[in-house]
């Protein structure tokens, strides 16, 4: 299977704390790999990593072979072939739904703005939100925004797309509708690199999980054996303290 | 009550464009002060200790000394230190827009911190370069932000332009006061008439401005 | 810049400066009282006196001081109404500084959110109880960074008193550069003066926004 992101031997340290500490992954196109593990691990710290918003002290991260180079011209490049959405907060308050979405295509792939505006309402029809086209950002609930941000970032076609821990600033009875969007998006056979406290989506959506502890990752494997044999006791207690 | 003079002649017209003197030394500094109040605003958003500290010492000292003084420190201060000799609507353009300078980076600095990082992240996110997401994400937000107090710095600075009269500028209180003085015999009451005249037009001015800030700060909540 | 000059100088701008500070804290006295009063009559919206206090609010806050100042001191003798410049610039500045103060008042009041009321209605609180004892320190705290902004614009505002031929600071030094001509020396001290007058009141001002911050919201 072809391979869309490899990140090799990442140490990531501010001063003397290090943060991530000889990371290897290697996701394949079509792969959905979720990232667990108690908070402030590290494993915000790995995606923002893969985008380059971090600079990393050791390693390579690597897009379909070419190793990703923190040197300003060439990020943009590379982000347009990264799609990423964050906890929240991150759709432009100034425009309405369908600016947010067309302006990256059209600005940045200098898209036709018809056709893109066209390819947005398709997005928004199948996410159910196309009579809110024209709304601005303050009119929408937390979810229906997170919805909007997830198919914003696939305007940009991007090979693999990260979502950080896109339900964590939702109201609870919104969780739901935003996670539905992914699990559909993983059927289609997005590549996503996913970080999540929603274990039972994890398990629902996942291709592969890995755990990561202290900034390294301490387990990784399929879904079945992950949940039903961990292996170490680390991720069998991070399992059991969701549990009651 | 003195309110014939104004019908005498070309009365009204020469307080109109008094009116006009002062809102012209207002527009002026507005514009400057907007110009380089964005510099000075985004300057001040950077971590430098030095830029820090002098303009946090330009900021206090233009918030607490009146306008009057730094009107006579300029025009009476340049000719005698520098030699110069500077035209008195030249030293008020120069006051007003030093002064609004100060709010208005002032503003710019907290609008500026007031924008979330997600902003400039998720438009990074998108490909979007430095400089298409201040042009297309920054940029839009801080003028909205920003608008309705920047209209309600033009009142302030038109409310304030009243003093230049005491460096010998021409504008409608000094008209109104040569108008008062040449028809001293004929109508003695004309100071009644004259200054509310001067107070209802300086309403009409200001206020329809007042209201236009309020209405987009209204709109553009939240 | 002559210390001789300088020294032969200072009782006349100390003088100039007391009279400044006392017009000022009368004037500032003056405010607080308008504002206190239009803020209730507008927020009880107690009927006809509710109109009253908002259209001064709106004449005061879009017309300059000195236009009032003028009006009042020049033109209001005509039509039989004279009164002293100083109790002039003391009204003046206090029918200004009242239509600030008021809507300095008015949005504390306003903000003072409704689930504070809500709970204390809950705990049992009759309205009036609710009003003094909730409503408004709450509101008089929120009010605190426009009260300072407003203190520090009214002082400074004083400088226009020289228009109406009150001895103040600003026409000890005009008078001083008109007459001798030490323009580096008048300025000097003009300047020397405004700081001791309004630096204290911003730094303290500052503090006290802090403090009040503090005890609201915890940072």
């Amino acid at each position: 299977m072809e391979e869309i992101l490899n990140i090799k031997n990442l140490t990531k340290a501010y001063d003397d704390i290090v943060v991530l500490e000889q990371v290897n992954l290697t996701v394949h196109k079509g792969e959905v790999v979720v990232i667990v593990g108690p908070s402030g691990c590290g494993k915000s710290t790995l995606l923002r990593c893969i985008n380059a918003f971090e600079e990393i002290r050791e390693g390579t991260v690597s897009l379909c072979g070419e190793t990703i180079n923190p040197c300003r011209e060439k990020l943009n490049k590379v982000r347009e072939r990264i799609g990423m959405v964050f906890q929240s907060y991150d759709l432009f308050p100034h425009k309405t739904v369908l600016q947010n979405m067309t302006l990256a295509p059209v600005k940045v792939k200098k898209a036709n703005k018809k056709d893109a505006e066209q390819e947005a309402l398709a997005l928004l029809e199948r996410i159910g939100l196309s009579t809110k086209k024209d709304s601005y950002p303050r009119q929408l609930s937390g979810g229906q925004k997170q919805r909007v941000a997830i198919v914003r970032a696939l305007m940009m076609h991007p090979e693999v797309l990260l979502l950080d821990e896109i339900t964590a600033a939702l109201d609870p009875e919104m969780v739901r509708e935003v996670l539905d969007v992914v699990i559909n998006l993983a059927k289609e056979g997005r590549t996503m690199v996913i970080v999540t406290h929603e274990l039972a989506f994890a398990r629902a959506v996942a291709d592969r999980m890995v755990f990561i502890d202290c900034g390294r990752i301490v387990e990784e494997g399929t879904p079945e054996e992950f949940f039903e044999n961990p292996k170490t006791d680390r991720l069998r207690k991070f399992l059991d303290s969701f549990s009651y | 009550m003195g309110f014939e003079v104004l019908f005498k002649g070309s009365n009204m017209l020469r307080l109109l464009s008094g009116l006009g003197v002062a809102l012209r030394i207002s527009l002026v500094s507005v514009l400057i002060s907007i110009g380089a109040g964005l510099v000075l605003g985004s300057l001040m958003t950077v971590k430098k200790p030095v830029i820090n500290v002098l303009s946090k010492i330009y900021l206090e000292f233009f918030r607490i000394m009146p306008q009057m003084v730094l009107l006579f420190l300029v025009y009476f201060g340049t000719t005698k230190v520098l030699g110069v000799n500077m035209s008195a609507e030249t030293a008020s353009v120069i006051v007003f827009s030093l002064w609004g300078t100060a709010e208005m980076s002032d503003l710019v600095r907290g609008a500026l911190k007031g924008i979330p990082t997600a902003q400039y992240e998720s438009s990074y996110a998108l490909g979007l370069n430095v400089r298409q997401t201040y042009i297309h994400i920054i940029i839009p937000q801080i003028i909205r932000r920003m608008l309705p107090l920047s209209i309600n710095l033009v009142t302030r600075m038109i409310k304030t332009t009243g003093i230049v009269m005491m460096i010998g500028i021409v504008e409608i209180l000094k008209v109104g006061q040569q108008i008062i003085e040449a028809n001293r015999k004929t109508s003695p009451d004309a100071a009644f008439g004259v200054f509310a005249t001067i107070f209802v037009l300086y309403f009409l001015v200001c206020w329809p401005i007042s209201i236009l800030s309020k209405h987009l700060e209204k709109k553009w909540e939240s | 810049m002559d210390t001789d000059v300088l020294i032969s100088y200072l009782p006349g701008y100390a003088e100039a400066f007391f009279l400044t500070v006392r017009i000022g804290l009368i004037g500032i006295a003056i405010s607080f009282v308008l504002g206190i009063v239009s803020a209730f009559c507008i927020y009880f919206k107690i009927p006809v006196l509710r109109r009253v206090f908002n259209a001064y609010i709106e004449i005061f806050r879009n017309t300059p001081l000195l236009v009032q100042l003028f009006f009042i001191y020049f033109g209001l003798p005509k039509i039989g109404i004279a009164i002293s410049a100083e109790v002039c610039g003391a009204l003046g500045l206090g029918l200004l500084g009242g239509s600030y103060m008021a809507e300095g008042f008015r949005s504390g009041l306003d903000a003072v959110a409704l689930s504070q009321t809500e709970s204390a209605l809950a705990l049992g609180m009759t309205k009036s109880g609710l009003f003094f004892h909730v409503i408004l320190p709450e509101a008089f705290t929120l009010s605190v960074p426009a009260i300072v902004a407003n203190v520090i614009f009214l002082l400074k505002e004083t400088s226009v008193f020289s228009a109406i031929s009150l001895m103040d600071l600003m026409f000890t030094a005009k008078d001083l550069i008109g007459l001798y001509y030490n323009t580096t020396e008048a300025l000097f001290l003009l300047v020397v003066f405004y700081i001791v007058m309004l630096l204290p009141v911003s730094i303290i001002g500052g503090i006290v926004e802090k403090k009040v911050r503090y005890k609201m919201f915890g940072n």
